[in-house]
């Protein structure tokens, strides 16, 4: 058993591995703008793929997990913004920022929980719907944060040893994120598929059972929500980087949603869907926006669509794929692929979560 | 990453894919800056771009600013353009919201390939991206916001401010309150933010570091401003200050009526337009609420003034006749102010022309005072003149202060001729 979990873990080490620098090369095909979109995706990818997990796997329904981010945000600008008043800069700067982003996000996570181990279904859901809506109000409130205007992060320009190769600030940007989401999803993809993957199984599955089993859920339960909300947090710390900037009016209840979304689209559990999920959710609205502009409506239409249209879509999109494909675009796809690929390789360990939500 | 493993062929595939991106790329990058054109500047076209905005909680009191815009540039293209080229306006609504902001200006940057960022509203809104324009050495003018953030021209230098500050507004603010009513009591109710803690800095020089008797905040979220006006009515404030956004200052003017507190108002330009202020009162108590209303301008807003008649025709003819009102003279007053800078920037305009244009000073615009643009200065406005409602009209009163340093100075206004007809030639 520890010898196929440990060959497992190799594999989704070098797979990781091998999709960043995938990913890495991928920024020199992309002109600024979209390095600036791979970026934002990356960092949405880090919260999905927490979310995924804790859904899919937990069956903990989170409505909030843009405050998470948000706390990985927050901590980021606090942190950095220390290290600024200190003197520090560059890869020190950074690291202490990145440090305050995991210890928001990972105690705010934390406390989510120990309440997630004690709240069930739908009491989980308000508890964590009601932290989205508080957070401006927080952030009004708790002074140096900002309130509305949010807090400015120090900005993170091409350092001197990378600037002949990279070609822009988005570029290195896009590396950042992409670097980050690999460090925050990695382990993720690991836990997922080794013992931690069983229990979270386990205790969707039947909690008395698991309960039988020798397995705590509420343990469970909390350590699941720890580890999406650390993903979560580093997320958080990108968009932050990325955008110089962190304001609540970024992390609102519709962003959340859309996260949940991304992910219930993208497929419950798997972290392939996470991935499609996030991409959908940054690039939708843009696709949408760019193609209302070049139907060449006019203003005032345009202006009532702009924002609303969006909204539509992923409604439409996300009945239209829990009614055709249950189990999310990813295992919509797999099922292509996995006949392709089962050919090659002879085996298919596929699974298709059967129920969605916590019974 | 589903749960499959990698074979060690598929690892090689991959591996010998990405060191192709990755050569691919660096030849990409190598055929980079070639392009010598400046961005937005075509034969017969200017591009510039703006975020405003025109949904969200600020789309009331602002999204008419960038329609005003558009339509005296529409005006500038029906008489020729600039130098043969006709201006085009990319408007991007970002919500007021920082985050958006983030994402529209990327995408008239880079995407849209703008020669320059117009105008950008709001203070936390454009913060977010003024580090991203000036990397991207983007001309970044005529900020709409009276923040003092805009006027760094050693960290910021494409940066331009064209309000009148805060500082510049408190400060004038105060002393014509120190001038006109003397010996009484000078409270401010402000936003909970950059916007009401500089007005009051502003206030501060005239009145002394204690001269306040009273400063209550408010924020934006929150609709309800009776605890505030409570605390001022109790304080015995007989003249208020209103470093208010128009919604906020027609909310603190109608709650202190409900109460029975008629102290003298005096609110900054961006919450002191009286007929925005009458669109949020009514027509039928405005003019009542209001006598006496005292707040600042340092663009043309007299009745009579040409300017305003010039801008109405062209609000009639370009805009539908859309409601005038300080936004529109606003907007108008921009176009104009960038009209000239382009116009100056010769036949063939760059991005480094018409910051040098900005810098040399010879840039007047249409104010109440000709603009302040220096090397070492990129505020717009250093003066502002008070303005006063009295029978349903709002007018300048003719006093008018300068800010300098810590001195605020009683000056003349000199009010920009209008030549021609309204566009601006070298």
């Amino acid at each position: 058993m520890t010898a196929t979990i440990s060959s497992r873990t190799r594999g989704i080490v070098l797979r990781a591995l091998a999709l960043t620098v995938l990913a890495l090369a991928a920024t020199f095909l992309l002109d600024s703008y979209r390095n600036y979109q791979l970026a934002v995706v990356a960092a949405v990818f880090c919260a999905t793929a927490g979310l995924t997990l804790l859904v899919g796997l937990t069956g903990q329904l989170s409505l909030g997990h843009a405050v998470l981010m948000a706390c990985g945000g927050y901590g980021y600008a606090l942190a950095a913004g220390f290290a600024v008043e200190v003197d520090l800069s560059g890869m020190l700067r950074f690291a202490l920022g990145i440090v305050g982003a995991v210890v928001v996000a990972g105690a705010v996570g934390g406390l989510l929980g120990l309440a997630g181990a004690r709240l069930r279904g739908p009491y989980l859901a308000g508890l964590t719907l009601a932290l989205v809506i508080a957070l401006p109000a927080f952030t009004s409130q708790v002074p140096g944060l900002g309130g509305d205007q949010g807090r400015n992060v120090p900005f993170e320009p091409v350092p001197d040893w990378l600037a002949p190769v990279l070609f822009s600030t988005e570029q290195w940007h896009a590396w950042i994120a992409i670097l980050v989401a690999a460090v925050a999803v990695t382990p993720l993809a690991v836990l997922r598929s080794g013992r931690a993957g069983l229990r979270m199984r386990a205790v969707h599955g039947d909690e008395v059972a698991a309960r039988l089993a020798g397995i705590s859920p509420g343990r469970v339960k909390s350590h699941a929500f720890v580890a999406g909300a650390l993903s979560a947090g580093l997320g958080g710390a990108v968009l932050a980087i990325v955008t110089q900037n962190v304001s609540p009016g970024g992390y609102d209840l519709a962003f959340s949603l859309l996260l949940l979304v991304a992910v219930v689209v993208g497929g419950l559990g798997s972290i392939g869907g996470a991935a499609v999920g996030s991409v959908l959710v940054v690039l939708l609205p843009w696709l949408i926006d760019t193609l209302t502009t070049s139907v060449g409506l006019p203003a005032d239409v345009e202006q009532r669509l702009s924002g609303n249209l969006v909204v539509l879509v992923f409604g439409a999109l996300l009945i239209l794929v829990t009614v055709v494909w249950p189990g999310g675009l990813s295992h919509a796809f797999a099922g292509r692929l996995g006949s392709l690929s089962a050919r090659l390789r002879r085996r298919s360990d596929q699974h298709v979560p059967q129920s969605l939500t916590e019974r | 990453m589903r749960t499959t493993h990698s074979t060690p062929r598929t690892l090689v595939r991959t591996v010998v894919a990405a060191t192709g991106a990755v050569a691919v790329g660096l030849g990409l990058s190598a055929c980079g800056g070639a392009d010598e054109a400046t961005p937005g500047v075509s034969e017969d076209t200017v591009t510039v771009g703006t975020h405003q905005p025109l949904t969200g909680p600020a789309a009331a009191g602002y999204s008419s600013i960038s329609a005003a815009t558009s339509a005296y540039f529409d005006y500038v293209n029906a008489n020729g353009g600039v130098h043969g080229r006709t201006i085009e306006y990319l408007v991007k609504d970002d919500g007021y919201n920082p985050a958006n902001t983030q994402t529209v200006v990327r995408e008239l940057v880079q995407q849209d390939d703008v020669f320059a960022v117009l105008n950008g509203l709001g203070t936390p809104t454009h913060s977010s991206v003024l580090d991203f324009l000036n990397q991207n050495e983007v001309p970044d003018l005529f900020v709409s916001s009276g923040s003092t953030a805009w006027n760094d021209p050693e960290s910021y230098p494409y940066t331009f401010g064209f309000n009148a500050d805060y500082l510049v507004e408190g400060s004038a603010l105060a002393q014509y309150a120190s001038d006109e009513h003397p010996g009484e009591k000078v409270c401010m109710l402000g936003q909970d933010d950059d916007y009401g803690e500089t007005l009051r800095a502003g206030a501060e020089i005239v009145l002394g570091a204690d001269g306040l008797g009273a400063y209550e905040t408010y924020e934006t979220s929150n609709q309800d401003v009776t605890a505030q006006i409570g605390a001022l009515q109790a304080a015995g404030c007989e003249v208020v200050m209103l470093a208010t956004v128009n919604g906020f200052s027609a909310l603190a003017v109608g709650t202190a009526a409900q109460m029975g507190f008629m102290p003298t108002w005096m609110a900054s330009s961006a919450g002191g337009d009286y007929p925005t202020l009458v669109g949020f009162l009514g027509e039928d108590v405005a003019p009542q609420l209001l006598q006496g209303f005292v707040s600042v301008n340092y663009l043309p807003f007299s009745p009579d003034s040409e300017w305003v008649e010039l801008f109405r025709q062209i609000n009639e003819e370009y805009n539908d006749g859309a409601s005038f009102d300080g936004n529109t003279v606003f907007g108008m007053g921009v176009g104009y102010a960038f009209t000239e800078a382009l116009a100056k920037a010769g036949e063939d305009p760059t991005r480094e022309a018409l910051v040098e244009v900005l810098e040399s000073g010879e840039l007047v615009g249409n104010g109440i005072v000709p603009l302040t643009y220096s090397a070492e200065n990129h505020a717009g406005y250093d003066a502002a003149g008070i303005t006063l409602v009295d029978g349903g009209v709002q007018d300048f009163v003719g006093s008018t202060y300068r800010l300098e340093g810590e001195t605020v100075t009683a000056v003349e206004p000199e009010q920009v001729a209008l030549e021609g007809d309204g566009i601006p030639v070298e």
